[in-house]
């Protein structure tokens, strides 16, 4: 069974490489990425299953024991994003059909895409630190070959942006490494929970963990160093910026949650004074730079800043209920927001711009978009009874139980202003009649099915969580415990050897 | 009169009619039941983590309103379908006051106070996509967002407080909430208490959030006409009814709702007479209503309750007659002014009956309901032993409006001189026959009060008080002190009414000049936040590169910099810097001058250069201690780099960031002094590791396991062998990319 840990991982590459060998055969690469993306979802959830029944699954790669050599393990957080990875991944392969032109598609669009997944899943399935950084590279590079695909002048620019500001990034991750690997010895993120909770590591270790706070942040868009997102995200093709805004941010954010719960658990306040300004000034730092944009895309984007802000208030309040509705959030968020990005581009096809003073008359033209849309912006709104609502109220029941009223008001308020983007779209968008020189175009039938059941099937997803939420947080819930047990995850990944070389009891699991 | 054929809309509309009045029978049928304390309760676990259940629970007070949303629904719907000519509108219309329908429903039997929350969320969706139905029109779409953001945020400050309540209360459950908190101290409710009054508030349309409710006028008739009577403005009410027995001894409970109450009352009435739009005028009485059920929500006197109880039965009647009434004038004359339509008896004969049904029972008349709702008032205010001063004069006073108020819809409109106006077309049978009915039901009800008092209001208010009340509802009281104010009252209002015209004049010229209004402030709030946010993005995303990663490093240079210097002072003193050699200096001394040129060199090239130097450096320092294979791969790295941008550098076209001024430079050079403070100190404070288990087996079994004799040949693939996998994929990307980018810059010049 452990082999299912590293199927999220080899499908995407091997079909990557498929992909890339068949070349202008275009119909048969992208049937080769939907298929990639049901074997993955199937395995990812083959793979939760197994974790919720028998607990954490691990796979020590070629065989050399953890810490020696590198780990893959998935808890109930990786396994669930894995198949959350795989639903998204799935929705923009099958929009990509109709999305990405011929010349796209020639330059290996399918490939980088499939590259993209592999990395994603890589990163929320490994175990070991600097392997985590290879999967970040990988992201990295095939991400950036994405957005740079069309060529256009925009597109070009936004993925300079894109590049510089990630590269940035990345390279204070690998300095981040360097420093902890030289303070402690290891590179197994339990080992280094181990010897870092020990005590016995001072040196760097401080600089090493702020320093991983701003890498991961400016990958996660946290404020202030957030900027490549919104100068990025609206330039590139509709199916690549949908992927992006769901799945990239949250590598980053799940990157946070794990290192700062596992690696720098225990350390007193530490974590919870690092993120509370964070996360308050990323949400509404985020919702006010969507409020004063008026490009369905620009909008979506700083939303996505801003509801990263949401998530990190499970690092911000560190209780079981903080890290449950981070973990929730998360869920949703990656669902949801990925949709929106896909009805902009459904948006695009109908009014030829996604500039929301150019856009009208919706409601009347394609009135099951209407539906298509407010699904998900609800939800993204936080209207009860979708995923959104159980988020938000997770968040606020989290600070309000941590006696926290500051971060609730900021969390509500800043749903308020969440709530308003999205009537701003629906407004303008759907509800006014379309300004003098507007452009109407009607996409093909066979265009609209395949941009369109993605983008149903997204809603349902959204609408299904909301509706059947027991199930949902139960499953945040047990990641939330898992995530404040570093210990049992230690023991988990490195077994006797944990028992051999700690020099600190270990004692019965807390 | 035209009469068209039923077409496959109708299949929808009559869908919906049937349901509703399904609910009502249903409803009917529980009346038994609760009487005896026989509940309908339904129970289906949500979320059980976090104790929260979709559960309903049919008590009194929710019979009242089930009966009310269904009652009230059931006419407006038939009447929604008469008024929307258009089939596709006709069935939208009809469906969204279905679904809003059934979101109340869900409302007021919600026994859950998430699930509570969650269909008061969906009657403030719905009734956004009700009011700004006509959405083509800027007005109703702007209307249709104040209506939102402001029920919005009162709805976030109840989610909070709803929170808060089942936090304190160990228990989601409404029916538990009085047993569960009745030793808690209440100081620990004010904070829930504040922050679910606001929800309320701003749903029932209370000073300081009544704005929008007029503004909401914006819809269709029939839209005002459900959500503005019989539903979605009650459903503060209904709240604050619902939460009675929970804070009704609390300090706070009884002076806000009173002073709030009375303030919105009379300040709506006065409003409502400065209106010369029909429609404008019935929607401040509204607020008006609401003010009043407040004010005697605040009091746990039987009485006052009761007396809101009813009145809640009788405003829904005659504010949907009303209503529905200017419905008909509207179609009729194409105006709603009052200062133009009179007469209309003779056009309209069954709709002035109608109208004068409702418009008696507004100005509390005898015989209609609304007489019994008015004097069960007056002995509610009196029986507010606390402030029955402030209560009754606020009662008095904004009754007599209602007078004036009524009179105006009714006689003025229908007696007197037929008017000219004449743009409309002749209104179906049935948008007459509606108002018809209700205002019938509210003169039926009053000649038979009994169908409504013991069976509906009695357990409602029994509900409320949360113990046994007793209520008859009467005409004939004897002459007592409310009869008395009844006749101060129509006295007042039909002075009030002859004055009404100056009066309204007056008002507007008063109006004109205040400072401040509810409508005003929002639009301020809500221009000023924007313009805010604007500004702040401007300044947070300014759009230069440069900037983005100049900023960037500054937080690296910080986090390394706090980190390294971190809290222990000892760690400091323990560094022991050995003495340089000379060719350490010598190298040191050559990355500071490629440093320096980097910074300052005014051609791409120098800098370029500089940079190698810096590149060459570092090479050395590895070749020095001992790392001669990592110093041969940088300096074929460096090597490369230079030749690659070297290369590259004549064909990108110069541009403006490389002419940089002095004052950017030094800010550049000090940051990248800044940054490399930080690496340096955190690089000062590494310890040799405190751990070499890894290193060392990757030394003992390199050989013997992994069978090569060059570890770091063998870490690369075999030990770690998933990250070069990792980093393959990265070159390949990289190679093929840069291919295609080469490739693809030939095929666009072709193009050209």
């Amino acid at each position: 069974m452990t082999w299912l840990v590293v199927a999220p991982i080899l499908f995407p590459l091997l079909g990557a490489i498929l992909a890339a060998l068949l070349g202008r055969r275009r119909v048969l690469a992208r049937g080769v990425a939907v298929a990639v993306c049901i074997g993955m979802t199937v395995s990812a959830v083959a793979l939760l299953v197994q974790v919720w029944n028998h607990g954490m699954v691990t796979m020590a790669v070629g065989n050399w024991a953890a810490p020696f050599g590198i780990v893959l393990a998935a808890d109930h957080l990786s396994a669930v994003l894995t198949v959350i990875t795989g639903i998204t991944g799935l929705a923009v392969a099958v929009y990509a059909v109709a999305d990405i032109d011929r010349l796209r598609e020639a330059r290996g669009y399918h490939a980088l895409f499939l590259v993209l997944l592999a990395g994603v899943n890589g990163a929320f399935l490994t175990g070991d630190l600097f392997n985590l950084y290879v999967w970040f590279e990988v992201m990295l590079i095939a991400s950036f070959g994405m957005v740079a695909l069309g060529r256009t002048r925009a597109e070009l620019d936004g993925a300079m942006r894109y590049l510089a500001l990630n590269i940035v990034a990345t390279l204070m991750f690998l300095l981040a490494i360097a420093l902890l690997f030289g303070s402690t010895g290891t590179l197994n993120l339990a080992h280094l929970h181990v010897i870092v909770s020990s005590g016995q590591a001072e040196g760097a270790v401080l600089a090493a963990g702020l320093l991983l706070a701003v890498a991961f942040g400016m990958k996660a868009a946290v404020f202030p160093l957030f900027f490549w997102l919104p100068a990025s995200y609206h330039t590139p093709a509709f199916a690549v910026s949908a992927i992006f805004a769901g799945l990239l941010t949250k590598v980053g954010v799940y990157a946070l949650i794990r290192v700062f719960t596992l690696v720098f658990a225990d350390q007193d306040g530490f974590v919870q004074t690092l993120f509370w300004p964070v996360a308050a000034a990323t949400m509404v730092v985020g919702v006010l730079g969507a409020a004063s944009q008026t490009e369905i895309r620009k909008i979506l984007s700083f939303h996505i800043v801003s509801q990263i802000g949401y998530m990190l208030v499970g690092l911000a309040l560190l209780t079981p209920i903080a890290v449950t509705a981070a973990v929730f959030y998360l869920i949703h968020h990656i669902v949801v927001k990925a949709n929106l990005f896909l009805v902009a581009g459904v948006i695009h096809r109908y009014c030829r711009t996604n500039d929301l003073a150019l856009t009208g008359g919706l409601v009347r033209r394609a009135p099951w978009l209407a539906v298509l849309f407010l699904v998900p912006a609800l939800s993204l709104a936080g209207i009860p009874p979708l995923s959104g609502f159980w988020a938000k109220l997770l968040i606020v029941q989290a600070s309000l139980d941590a006696a926290d009223l500051a971060m609730a008001a900021v969390a509500l308020v800043v749903g308020l202003f969440t709530i308003f983007s999205m009537i701003k779209i629906w407004n303008e968008a759907f509800w006014k009649a379309p300004p003098d020189g507007a452009v109407a175009v009607t996409p093909s039938r066979r265009d609209l099915r395949f941009l369109c059941a993605p983008v149903a099937m997204l809603a349902v997803l959204t609408i299904c969580v909301g509706l059947g939420a027991g199930p949902a947080f139960d499953l945040a819930q047990r990641a939330s415990a898992e995530l404040l047990d570093p210990r049992s995850y230690a023991r988990a990944i490195l077994g006797d050897f944990m028992v051999l070389t700690s020099n600190e009891p270990l004692g019965a699991p807390r | 009169m035209t009469t068209t054929k039923p077409d496959r809309y109708d299949v929808w509309v009559m869908a919906t009619v049937a349901i509703s009045l399904a609910g009502f029978v249903v409803g009917l049928t529980w009346i038994p039941g609760i009487a005896a304390s026989d509940f309908p309760t339904v129970d289906w676990p949500w979320v059980e983590g976090l104790g929260i259940d979709l559960a309903f629970r049919v008590d009194g007070l929710s019979l009242l309103f089930v009966l009310l949303i269904t009652g009230v629904g059931v006419p407006v719907l038939g009447y929604a379908a008469a008024y929307a000519s258009d089939g596709a509108k006709r069935r939208r219309l009809c469906l969204l006051l279905f679904a809003f329908l059934l979101a109340m429903l869900g409302l007021v039997t919600a026994d859950d106070l998430i699930t509570l929350f969650v269909f008061w969320e969906a009657t403030t969706v719905i009734s956004y996509l009700l009011i700004g139905f006509d959405h083509e029109r800027e007005a109703a779409r702007r209307s249709a967002l104040q209506g939102l953001l402001v029920t919005a945020a009162g709805g976030l400050a109840l989610l909070a407080g709803l929170v808060l309540l089942g936090a304190e209360a160990g228990t989601f459950r409404l029916s538990e909430l009085p047993a569960a908190l009745a030793d808690t101290d209440p100081s620990d409710l004010t904070l829930s208490l504040v922050l679910i009054l606001c929800g309320c508030f701003t749903k029932s349309a209370q000073l300081p959030f009544h704005f929008w409710l007029p503004n909401a006028m914006a819809a269709p008739t029939p839209v005002s006409a459900y959500l503005h009577s019989a539903t979605m403005v009650k459903a503060g009410i209904y709240l604050m009814a619902r939460v009675h027995p929970v804070y009704s001894d609390h300090e706070l409970w009884f002076p806000v709702l009173t002073v709030v109450g009375a303030a919105t009352a009379v300040w709506a009435s006065i409003q409502a007479l400065r209106q010369t739009d029909l429609k404008l005028m019935l929607a401040h009485t509204t607020v008006m209503a609401l003010g009043t059920l407040t004010m005697f929500l605040g009091s746990s006197s039987p009485v006052a309750v009761a007396a809101a109880a009813t009145f809640i039965v009788v405003h829904a009647l005659y504010k949907s007659t009303l209503f529905l009434v200017i419905g008909v004038i509207d179609r009729r004359t194409g105006t709603r002014d009052r200062r133009l339509v009179s007469g209309l008896s003779s056009v309209l004969p069954m709709t002035a009956i109608a109208a004068f049904a409702g418009a008696f029972s507004m100005a509390g008349f005898p015989p209609f309901l609304g007489f019994i709702g008015k004097e069960l008032k007056y002995e509610g205010a009196l029986a507010i032993a606390e402030e029955p001063g402030l209560v009754i004069v606020a009662a008095v006073a904004a009754n007599a409006m209602m007078v004036a108020i009524a009179l105006a819809v009714s006689v003025r409109s229908f007696l007197g001189q037929p008017s000219d106006v004449d743009a409309g077309t002749p209104p179906p049978r049935l948008m007459v026959a509606v108002p018809l009915f209700l205002g019938l039901c509210g003169l039926i009800f009053g000649l038979a009060p009994s169908l409504i008092g013991e069976t509906i209001v009695q357990p409602a208010a029994t509900a409320v008080l949360g113990m046994p009340a007793e209520i008859k509802l009467a005409l004939w009281h004897g002459v007592n002190l409310p009869l008395l104010l009844s006749i101060v009252t129509v006295v007042l209002g039909i002075g009030l009414y002859f004055w009404l015209d100056r009066i309204t004049l007056g008002l507007d010229r008063i109006g004109a000049r205040l400072p401040v209004s509810g409508d005003r402030i929002y639009d301020a709030v809500l221009h000023t936040t924007l313009d805010g946010a604007k500004r702040l993005t401007s300044v947070v995303q300014g759009g230069r590169l440069p900037v983005y990663i100049g900023l960037s490093f500054a937080a690296v240079g910080l986090a390394l910099l706090v980190g390294a210097v971190g809290d222990e002072a000892e760690t400091w003193s323990a560094i022991r810097l050995e003495p340089l050699e000379p060719w350490e200096i010598a190298s040191l001394a050559l990355l500071a001058v490629g440093a320096a040129l980097a910074i300052a060199g005014r051609r791409r090239l120098t800098a370029l250069c500089g940079l190698a130097a810096v590149g060459v450096g570092t090479t050395l320092v590895f070749l020095m201690h001992g790392a001669v294979d990592v110093a041969v791969t940088q300096f074929m790295v460096e090597a490369l780099i230079v030749v690659f941008v070297a290369a590259v550098i004549p064909k990108i076209p110069p541009f403006e960031s490389i002419r940089r001024s002095v004052r950017e430079r030094v800010a550049r050079g000090l940051l990248a002094a800044f940054v490399g403070l930080g690496a340096t100190l955190a690089l000062l404070r590494l310890a040799p590791p405190v751990d070499r288990t890894i290193t060392s087996f990757y030394e003992q079994m390199s050989v013997p396991e992994a069978f090569g004799r060059n570890v770091v040949n063998v870490i690369l693939v075999d030990f770690r062998a998933l990250d070069t996998l990792g980093e393959v994929a990265v070159v390949v990307i990289a190679a093929f990319g840069a291919f295609a980018l080469l490739r693809g810059r030939r095929f666009s010049r072709g193009a050209e």
